[in-house]
């Protein structure tokens, strides 16, 4: 089940012919594919193509009713390889992921797809996970679109644009017998826009008319000599096929003036953000009319060298608008030009910065660099631009700069990853600080404050497999942190499978929250939910104890920080052999509020008996330490200036998102910090008993109460 | 900029040169803020404009701070507008932000600007997780965001919109889109906002509520509503000890004897330490801010308007009323701190209320309650107190309002009679004297450093292992006091170290500080 459901946006993917869809890119994309006559579609959930993992589950009736085979993959590798149902068949297949992350795990299968060429349609969809608010390392995917031969296609911000070229880049991919990408940045994924429908087309050859009647040649095989025999194709045949389609349909696009001094080249997905700069120049309107010449290249690769010399060809200059490094297009036009002797000089790195997101603020900045550099007339007489600096430079405002705090991304209110993590940290305060490997995933927030715990991410599934280098006998023992989703994902044989046959002799923790719970609550083998569709309830015990585990530890309830600890502690210092395994499982609190909430409200409207428990701060207890903090960092724990002259530090205090997981009675206790936590149980439509018991037990207690508030000295008196 | 610039005619589209509305909203993860980007976009589409709205709900959506922005203008003759997908500093027309200090933080990228920008801003609180973390007091500055918002800001709508929100049964984003409709920058009436809510099923009448509310305070300029009101706390009756004459008798000693600036804080001393422990504490607690007063007089307080006597008020209060198990026991069984739960969790009619405590006593805690000398003599039989601490070193889940639990805390509560036999009031008091000694004879020669020696108390604080980590911070800060004391910046390099010690918790930049003391001292 995942974080979000697409019940009703799913609805729309039926729209046909005369409709007006209108919502988010990603929805966009999904309702292309099934425009297109898909047979088949794949591919691994992450930001920021989630959704579209999202949606293809939650749309199951209407992929059954068109005969579009929906399968979730194990990882990127398995969805690319997938693909390979249309090597020998006509089959449509398309498949997504995050990228480059996902390119990365997936590039041998796809340079093995490439290699060998397809016969149907394969389009690949990554989600460029680039610029501000992206949670990876800062690359391109453009380098495997080259290194491979993938046709790259970047198309401009825009539902009708990304639409139309994914119905074109089936065909493409169709005529030169190469799988192509779509490349989708973030913002666009998430960009509510709109476009004309068609309707939906079943798949002319299914998956089953293909199992049915088997075909296979040799050929296809990336062996030598077929091998040869593809790059020699790639060259000779598939190319030229894809140049001359690209050309004769049209998919780069022209616009503004026919003539000019200069012209601007740039990626399809920088499209906007450059009309905002000339807007803003004064050289376009809000519509696209702009008075400079743009060749908007929607596909970037390959790159069209007959368009792209007969845009420079009159021109004395022309800037290439490329995000990202390394500048493969700018190198690319500048070979065009250079083997044509074609005089327009080529702009673009060194006005533009080399990498970071391309704003409309960079864009502008670069584009007029570039203009007073080679045609300044065109600035005319320089509308201002906006400009923030002299807000920016007030000292009001540069006096802020020291006040607004971080806000770094941090665990869930009631996150079961949050009491394994105080668990480290006490272990910590006993043992001293350890290595630790951590993953990708939620748990990989222990790396920021308050938790501070991890040392490195080498990639999804492999916290365990980098600490393959410290298997040797030392007075600590090194920790790997996994989540479930990394686990299945590759580190069962990446990592536990490798320590268990290197006899490793570290720590290996699995977070089993039983959703892949960072990129949205999307069910995986070991989830807990029973999926009518899906295989679940798989255990990584088992698995482990499979691949030989031997010391293996289940925890069913993180929340019990003192078990938790004394687990880990227990796996570092005992003297037993090889990997220690400690599965720490507990639900994913987002997923478990979104299933349960209605359930409790339900259950409350209904008169049936329900607890519902919450934590507060006894605020006269508490001292203000915030020890208790720093070993949780619950959105819900937060601090509160108390009106008391006497006291000089905030105080802990609980708001009401408080979820009531236990972590802080469990953490005061463990940690042996404060008494000021309490649980408050709140029982809705108690029964009889349950009155009875109270209204007796505050009985002699108020009659208690009564007693000593009237020995107590009256304060009043003092006032 | 370069001088042979020349107008250039540059051919007007007529409405084309406009740019579209722009509208970038800040928040943090999971505060709504994508209803409230669906909301706006529904609202341009109704009127037939073309829409754009981006975000970003990768890792950020975790509670990270993160931006949605909205782009939206009517299409020109069947064409339309091509809107960008971030917002550009210094062109942007409308600013929400759903908390305080993401307004500050929208101002530092730019996105609030003198000539466009009305910014529309909860100034409610929710402390980032930096603030939160440090041992003292770690509350960034409202007042610096106040004032940047004054420079940055065309127009201002500021109020507390979560208040707002909840005081109506709703969430933030509802009462964000009626403080919209009601500043009136997009030229949409009051009812086509509403529309667009009502076509929503989910909390539709909530959301209206706090829709209309924040529309009429944004229109009206109405104060700020107050608080819902918090159910009375128990008032106990006046009882017989309301007469107690030593009561009347402090109460007359602390006019007399003290200087009218440092009554109020002395009173509020004062009453904690009777609180504490009982009437005859409390005369103790006037002897010994009795002596330190003179000792601040002699030293010339008048002109430092009696600060030493101020802060003695203060931290000898503190440092009297140490936390102890009697007084936990005692907090949690007295009648107002039901009340207070219960108003905390509107508890309503026919709903039953148990609370828990998460308590973990150990031995030393016991050992504190138990007479000195008894105490003193457990101590030096090792074996036995490992047999003893074994037995009550553990966690233990207390139900407060279950009948045992409660008579047991209730006794503890009362052995307020045991409390001045104590060891741990042994220890309190020795640690107590040597510490009013010491800024005694600091005020004599220097008067800020004994006024800062005494603030030090602030730095014991906690139980258990926190407690003695506090301790031992005070006793370091004090010991690396002792080495500055006869230097004239001796008060600086005081307050140096507490500010240190109140950074983090392993002490590492006290120690920083100390090292640099020992490299001079």
């Amino acid at each position: 089940m995942a974080e979000r459901s697409f019940a009703r946006e799913v609805e729309d993917l039926r729209l046909g012919d005369g409709d007006t869809f209108r919502g988010e890119g990603i929805l966009a994309i999904t309702k292309a594919l099934l425009q297109s006559g898909v047979a088949y579609v794949g591919g691994y959930q992450g930001s920021p193509i989630s959704h579209l993992m999202d949606v293809l589950a939650d749309a199951k009736d209407v992929l059954d009713d068109l005969g579009v085979v929906f399968q979730s993959s194990a990882n990127e590798a398995a969805a690319a390889a997938m693909l390979s149902a249309s090597v020998m068949y006509p089959l449509r297949g398309a498949v997504a992921w995050k990228s480059t992350v996902g390119t990365n795990v997936a590039s041998d299968a796809l340079a093995n797809l490439a290699s060998g060429g397809v016969t149907g349609g394969t389009m690949i969809i990554v989600g460029e996970d680039y610029g501000e608010g992206s949670s990876i390392m800062q690359e391109r995917t453009h380098a495997f679109a080259m290194k491979s031969q993938i046709w790259l296609l970047d198309p401009r911000p825009d539902h009708e644009c990304i639409v139309n070229l994914i119905e074109k880049g089936f065909e493409l991919s169709e005529v030169s017998n190469t799988p192509v990408m779509l490349e989708v940045r973030v913002r666009a994924c998430h960009m509510h826009g709109s476009f004309a429908c068609k309707d939906n087309v079943k798949p002319a050859h299914t998956i089953k008319d293909a199992l049915n009647n088997p075909k296979r040649d040799v050929g296809r095989i990336v062996l030598p000599p077929a091998a040869y025999e593809h790059e020699q194709e790639k060259i000779r045949t598939r190319m030229p096929a894809a140049i001359n389609f690209v050309r004769d349909n049209r998919l780069n696009e022209w616009m503004g003036p026919k003539q000019g001094k200069v012209g601007i080249i740039m990626q399809g997905g920088m499209y906007n953000n450059v009309i905002r700069a000339l807007q803003y120049l004064g050289l376009s309107d809000a519509y696209g009319n702009t008075q400079i010449p743009l060749y908007v290249m929607n596909v970037t690769y390959p790159v069209i060298d007959t368009e792209v010399a007969e845009f420079c060809l009159d021109k004395d200059a022309v800037l290439i608008v490329e995000e990202g490094q390394p500048e493969y297009l700018e190198q690319a036009i500048n070979t065009v030009l250079r083997r044509r002797d074609i005089q327009a000089r080529v702009h673009g790195k060194d006005v533009l910065p080399m990498g970071g997101d391309y704003t409309a603020q960079v864009l502008l900045g670069g584009v007029r660099e570039f203009l007073e550099k080679t045609d300044p007339r065109l600035l005319g007489n320089r509308p201002p631009a906006p400009d923030a600096t002299a807000v920016l430079s007030h000292p009001e405002v540069e006096k802020l700069k020291q006040v607004v705090p971080a806000r770094p991304p941090g665990l869930c209110t009631g996150c079961p990853e949050r009491p394994i993590f105080a668990a480290m940290k006490l272990v910590e305060s006993e043992l001293g600080e350890h290595h630790v490997s951590a993953d990708i995933g939620c748990h990989l927030f222990s790396i920021l404050p308050p938790f501070n715990i991890g040392a490195t991410t080498m990639g999804f599934g492999l916290g365990p497999a980098s600490t393959s280098a410290f298997n040797v006998k030392a007075d600590k023992r090194s920790i790997a942190v996994m989540g479930d989703g990394g686990f299945w994902h590759n580190g069962l044989t990446s990592g536990i499978g490798n320590a268990v046959f290197n006899k490793h002799d570290g720590v290996f923790v699995i977070v089993d929250n039983y959703y892949t719970s960072a990129t949205g609550g999307q069910d995986i083998l070991s989830s807990r939910a029973v999926s009518k569709r899906r295989n679940t309830n798989n255990s990584i015990v088992q698995a482990v104890k499979g691949i030989g585990g031997k010391w293996v530890r289940q925890i069913d309830r993180t929340y019990d920080v003192g078990r938790m600890r004394d687990t880990l502690k227990e796996a570092l210092t005992t003297k037993e052999q090889g990997p220690k395994v400690i599965v720490a499982s507990s639900e994913c609190m987002l997923n478990k509020q979104r299933r349960v909430k209605p359930q409790i409200s339900k259950a409350i409207k209904d008169g049936v008996r329900t607890v519902k428990e919450r934590f507060g701060v006894d605020e006269d207890v508490c001292t203000g330490d915030h020890a208790c903090i720093r070993l949780s960092g619950c959105p819900s724990l937060s601090v509160k200036q108390l009106d008391d002259p006497l006291r000089d530090d905030p105080v802990a205090a609980i708001d009401n998102s408080c979820v009531g997981c236990g972590n802080c009675g469990e953490v005061a206790e463990a940690a042996v910090l404060c008494p000021s936590f309490y649980r408050a149980d709140v029982i809705h439509n108690p029964t009889g008993w349950d009155r009875f018991k109270s209204k007796v037990a505050m009985a002699v207690i108020g009659w208690l109460q009564r007693r000593r508030d009237r020995r107590r000295p009256a304060l009043e008196a003092l006032a | 900029m370069r001088d042979e610039t020349v107008k250039l005619a540059l051919p007007a589209a007529g409405d084309a040169t406009e740019r579209p509305i722009s509208i970038a909203i800040v928040a943090m993860g999971g505060q709504g803020g994508g209803v409230l980007t669906d909301w706006i976009v529904q609202l341009a589409e109704n009127h037939g404009w073309v829409a754009q709205s981006t975000s970003v709900p990768g890792v950020a959506q975790r509670t990270g701070a993160t931006i949605y922005y909205i782009e939206a203008m009517p299409p020109l003759d069947g064409r339309k507008p091509i809107l960008s997908l971030m917002p550009t500093p210094g062109d942007v027309d409308v600013v929400m932000a759903a908390e305080f200090m993401e307004a500050g933080r929208s101002i530092l990228r730019g996105l609030v600007t003198p000539d466009r920008t009305t910014l529309i801003a909860s100034n409610h609180r929710t402390f980032a997780i930096g603030e939160k973390i440090v041992p003292g007091n770690g509350i960034a500055d409202k007042g610096a965001v106040t004032g940047a918002i004054g420079i940055a800001a065309k127009t201002e709508i500021i109020f507390d919109m979560n208040a707002l929100a909840i005081a109506n049964g709703s969430v933030i984003s509802a009462a964000m889109f009626g403080a919209l409709a009601g500043a009136g920058v997009l030229s949409f009436s009051r009812d086509s906002y509403l529309d667009v809510i009502r076509a929503g099923d989910k909390g539709a009448q909530a959301s209206i509520r706090a829709f209309e509310a924040a529309f009429d305070r944004v229109q009206s300029k109405s104060p700020e509503p107050t608080a819902p009101a918090r159910p009375e706390t128990a008032k106990t009756p006046p009882s017989p000890a309301a007469l107690d004459p030593r009561l009347a008798g402090l109460a007359a000693r602390l006019t007399q004897e003290l200087p009218e600036a440092v009554q109020a804080i002395g009173r509020a001393g004062l009453k904690k330490v009777v609180d504490f422990q009982d009437v005859a504490y409390g005369g103790e607690y006037l002897d010994i801010l009795g002596k330190l007063h003179a000792a601040d007089r002699s030293a010339g307080g008048a002109e430092w308007n009696f600060a030493f006597t101020e802060a003695a008020a203060k931290y000898l209060a503190n440092a009297m009323t140490y936390d102890d198990v009697i007084r936990v026991a005692d907090l949690k069984t007295r009648s107002g701190r039901r009340a207070r739960i219960e108003g905390e969790l509107e508890l309503s009619e026919g709903q039953v209320l148990q609370t828990t405590e998460f308590m973990h006593p150990r031995m030393e805690e016991v050992m504190g309650m138990l007479p000195a000398g008894f105490a003193r003599w457990l101590g030096a039989k090792p074996g036995l107190l490992g047999w003893l601490d074994r037995r009550v070193n553990k966690g233990r889940r207390v139900r407060t309002y279950a009948l045992p639990w409660f008579l047991a805390l209730y006794v503890v509560g009362g052995l307020r009679g045991l409390r001045r036999r104590s060891l741990r009031h042994a220890i309190e008091t020795a640690h107590r004297d040597e510490w009013v000694k010491f800024a005694t004879e600091a005020v004599r020669t220097n008067y800020q450093l004994g006024v800062e020696i005494l603030q030090c108390r602030r730095l014991v604080k906690g139980y258990s292992d926190t407690h003695s980590r506090g301790l031992s911070k005070f006793d370091k800060t004090l010991a690396a006091i002792k080495l500055v004391a006869p230097r004239e910046d001796a008060a600086d390099w005081a307050r140096r170290l507490r500010e240190a010690a109140l950074k983090d918790s392993a002490g590492k930049e006290l120690d920083g500080v100390i090292q640099t003391i020992k490299s001079f001292a």
